[in-house]
């Protein structure tokens, strides 16, 4: 090791995060490997070990044979100041190796509050920021992850984006590059090949033009690009690549645990939700696979627990059979079985009250918003029935743990909608004082809110976003009139959710502001303890840019967006049709039980979805 | 009472206590052995570490103890394939010791003196171990105390090159333990000008009473 390093080490929290040498990594001998990728996650390192993507595509790219994929995570801040002080670049885990020692930097990105992390990474690696200052063919930095579907604001500093899922498309990406490296290509000559991948989109290919009043007027492709880049899936599940050897972190992390991928996307069409949508269609795997990947996975790390994650577990069509052949398997070896986002109809309600996994952590709900109309306009189809039968039976059971996330600010919502989440907290404590098994315990109720964040690819991507001082009054008038003072009430700040939401729907003039923003210190952003709402301002201060045009002006549905250069695979048409019957109050049924033609069945061959 | 000795090298040296006991609970389970579980609602499998080791400090003497519901042949082979670089078992035995009767350790302490090593240093630094009433800021029950830490200090040891110092000593390992970075405040306390620059910590061995080894 590094005698610098070592030296760095006792003084740092955690500092098994910056060594690397867990079980299963990969370390290639590098005679033999001629490309060098630096897997980069601009979060720290138990956020990024918990991401199942970086997981997948260490996999993928380390399968082929010559190239080496390594990691690198975002050091805490008492790490960066080290690195800093002691002229110590950024490096890889497995080898130890400088990120300016590798031939691609790949971000995988998916949350906008890390867009800082990702320059003040290349920044602490010695590479240039802006995508122009990096000449030659080394170094080239591309980005994958759900914020690739609105890429402008990071446009200044990325050769390309990958869009959708990257089983296949990373593996065409390095292989292509590997020829560029071979055959001496320019930067140029490479960006030209690999925008005519399918789902590679080159920011730098596009122009963008605007209008007097700031809105976009065109966005203009170069160099023969196409007019609209489509994301990628893969076609069949089952065939996708799902790595079951993989790293065993040597330290905890967010997700220490195996992790089992069901399916992909979500029957639900929660009008809020990103994923929901960008994830379509939806895709299972085989209940057969599944338990062998699910062993296979378990063997080899040595994990006493797993879960079955997707965006709606529930609805995996074959759920029944799967959790009581998983549960056989798990039982006799003690280890748990967990169901993440589970719903709350009645299969569910058996199911995890089977598997006790309530005992632990309590019953959580996510209903959104406190009033059926409200419900229905954002398409949250859970009933306040639901909620209250599965309390009920809870409640009975011996449990007196209930967690209630909800939003405030979602399109159309009135203070009767605010009023009627601190009804809905009233009612679960009147159920649990009919209910209870044993009153002594005392109930505990949490009830957090969450500001609304409009996001691309949604049905209310043109929405306003309310204004913080309209939201903190929504969220004091629920505050007010919540029903006990033992209910635990925590509502998020609104500094992040308003610049979440400039990000979330921000143009390629966002790019100086985070720069600037880089420039005075802002990093960790995700994290209180660094992140700084001032720094933001004076940065937007600077540029001269009003945060407001891209949160309470909102989208003219004629506008140009920053991000219709790219589909996901759902039909502009079909969002709109979504948003008029939110503001209608109508609820479109799941996928499973009728196909409301979003368009996304198109990416499949054969054009008809297996929802 | 099942045991495993292993050591703790290289990059493994950063993992804490409570990692170690993570790491073992899993590896066990790669290697394919079910450990004995505790009962409850949140049973966990029966591992213990009968001294814990400070973050950074390396080891090759670290004592395991686990439990098992059946009679399972378990070699060292088996454990080191499904372990990470630098942790390595050397031996998998049982014994009858309880773990109360592990009162020394040997340890060893590289001190690293980035502009050479100060004239008469080693001499002096000697002289301190050696001299009554040494005493420094300690964890107790009680919070940060003022410590005579003199009386857990066995036995001392020596040797001089360029740029380092090797200090090797025998030090209680319970009641009381000591951290053998305290060997290091002392003498940057009482010894400002014989600071070294940095520290490399090693457990060499471990005793009982009698000064035999402890298994």
């Amino acid at each position: 090791m590094n005698e610098t390093l070592e030296r760095i080490l006792p003084k740092v929290q955690k500092p098994a995060r910056y060594v690397g040498g867990e079980y299963n990594q990969t370390v290639k001998n590098k005679a033999q490997v001629d490309v060098r990728v630096a897997f980069c996650f601009p979060d720290t390192y138990e956020i990024g070990m918990s991401n199942l993507g970086m997981r997948i595509l260490y996999a993928v790219m380390n399968r082929m044979e010559g190239v080496w994929c390594e990691r690198v995570f975002t050091p805490w801040g008492d790490m960066e100041e080290e690195l800093r002080k002691n002229h110590l670049p950024l490096y890889a885990l497995e080898s130890g190796d400088a990120l300016s020692k590798f031939d691609m930097i790949a971000f995988s990105i998916g949350y906008e509050m890390s867009y800082t992390n990702v320059l003040n990474m290349l920044d602490l690696g010695g590479i240039p920021r802006r995508a122009a200052d990096r000449k030659g063919l080394e170094h080239v930095v591309f980005v994958g992850g759900a914020c690739a579907y609105n890429p402008e604001p990071l446009a200044d500093f990325i050769d390309f984006f990958s869009l959708g899922e990257g089983e296949e498309l990373t593996e065409e990406i390095v292989s292509l590059y590997r020829t560029a490296k071979h055959e001496g290509w320019s930067k140029e000559a490479f960006l030209l090949a690999v925008s005519k991948l399918e789902g590679i989109y080159v920011p730098s290919f596009y122009e963008h033009t605007y209008n007097a009043d700031g809105t976009l007027q065109a966005i203009t492709p170069l160099q023969g690009a196409p007019k609209r880049v489509t994301k990628r899936i893969m076609q069949n599940l089952d065939d996708a690549l799902y790595p079951t050897d993989i790293i065993v972190p040597n330290t905890e992390i967010v997700h220490d645990r195996s992790n089992l991928e069901v399916m992909r996307g979500c029957i639900r069409g929660c009008r809020f939700c990103q994923a929901g949508f960008t994830y379509r269609p939806v895709r299972p795997r085989s209940p057969e696979l599944l338990l062998r990947q699910a062993i296979e996975l378990l063997e080899n790390s040595g994990c006493h627990e797993i879960t079955l994650s997707s965006l709606s577990t529930s609805d995996y069509k074959y759920l029944p059979e799967l959790a009581q052949q998983m549960q056989d398997y798990c039982t006799p070896r003690k280890i748990n079985l967990s169901l993440p986002s589970l719903r709350a109809d009645n299969f569910s309600r058996e199911l995890m009250l089977r598997l006790q996994q309530v005992r632990k952590s309590g019953l959580t709900f996510a209903p959104e918003a406190g009033t059926q109309r409200l419900r229905d306009a954002i398409n949250k189809n859970v009933t306040e029935e639901e909620i209250l039968e599965t309390c009920s039976i809870a409640f009975e059971g011996g449990w007196n743990n209930v967690k209630l996330y909800f939003m405030l600010g979602l399109p159309t919502e009135t203070d009767e909608d605010v009023l009627g989440i601190a009804e809905l907290v009233y009612k679960i404590l009147k159920t649990w004082r009919e209910h209870a098994s044993n009153k002594k315990r005392g109930v505990r109720i949490h009830v957090a809110t969450a500001y609304f964040v409009p996001k691309p690819f949604t049905p209310f991507q043109w929405e306003k976003q309310i204004t913080p001082e309209e939201y903190l009054r929504r969220q004091k008038l629920l505050k007010d009139n919540m029903p006990s003072k033992s209910i635990e009430y925590n509502w998020h700040a609104s500094d992040l959710s308003r610049l979440e939401a400039v990000l979330a729907r921000g143009d390629r003039r966002l790019c100086a502001v985070l720069e600037e923003a880089v420039n005075r210190g802002a990093k960790l952003d995700g994290w209180d303890e660094y992140f700084s709402y001032q720094t933001w301002l004076d940065s937007f201060a600077a540029c001269g840019i009003d945060p407001d045009f891209y949160t309470t002006r909102g989208y003219g549905l004629d506008e140009l967006l920053p991000w219709d250069v790219i589909s996901d695979g759902v039909s502009t048409a079909f969002l709109k049709k979504e948003r008029e019957r939110a503001y209608r109050n109508e609820t479109t049924p799941d996928c499973r039980e009728q196909c409301s033609g979003c368009g996304a069945n198109c990416l499949l061959k054969g054009g008809k979805c297996d929802a | 009472m099942r045991r495993m000795l292993f050591e703790k090298t290289g990059t493994a040296i950063w993992m804490s206590h409570l990692d170690t006991m993570r790491l073992m609970q899993r590896a066990f389970r790669r290697a394919g052995v079910v450990l004995h579980h505790s009962q409850g609602y949140t049973p966990h499998a029966y591992v213990s570490m009968l001294l814990p080791l400070s973050v950074g400090t390396e080891s090759v003497c670290e004592i395991m103890e686990y439990e098992l519901d059946a009679e399972i042949a378990i070699t060292p082979e088996d454990m080191n394939a499904v372990l990470p670089q630098g942790v390595r078992v050397l031996r998998v035995y049982e014994s009858d010791r309880k773990a109360k009767y592990l009162t020394e350790l040997a340890v060893s302490l590289t001190m690293l003196y980035d502009h050479g090593v100060p004239d008469g240093a080693a001499g002096r630094i000697s002289a301190l171990l050696n001299s009554g009433g040494l005493y420094v800021e300690k964890r107790t029950k009680r919070g940060m105390e003022e410590t005579d830490i003199r009386p857990m200090i066995h036995q001392t040891e020596l040797s001089n090159e360029d740029d380092k110092i090797i200090l090797t000593a025998r030090i209680s390992a319970q009641n009381p333990s000591l951290n053998p970075a305290l060997l290091t405040a002392a003498i940057e306390r009482y010894l400002p000008q014989d600071k070294p620059d940095f520290v490399r910590y090693r457990r060499l061995e471990v005793y009982d009473e009698n000064g035999e080894v402890f298994r």
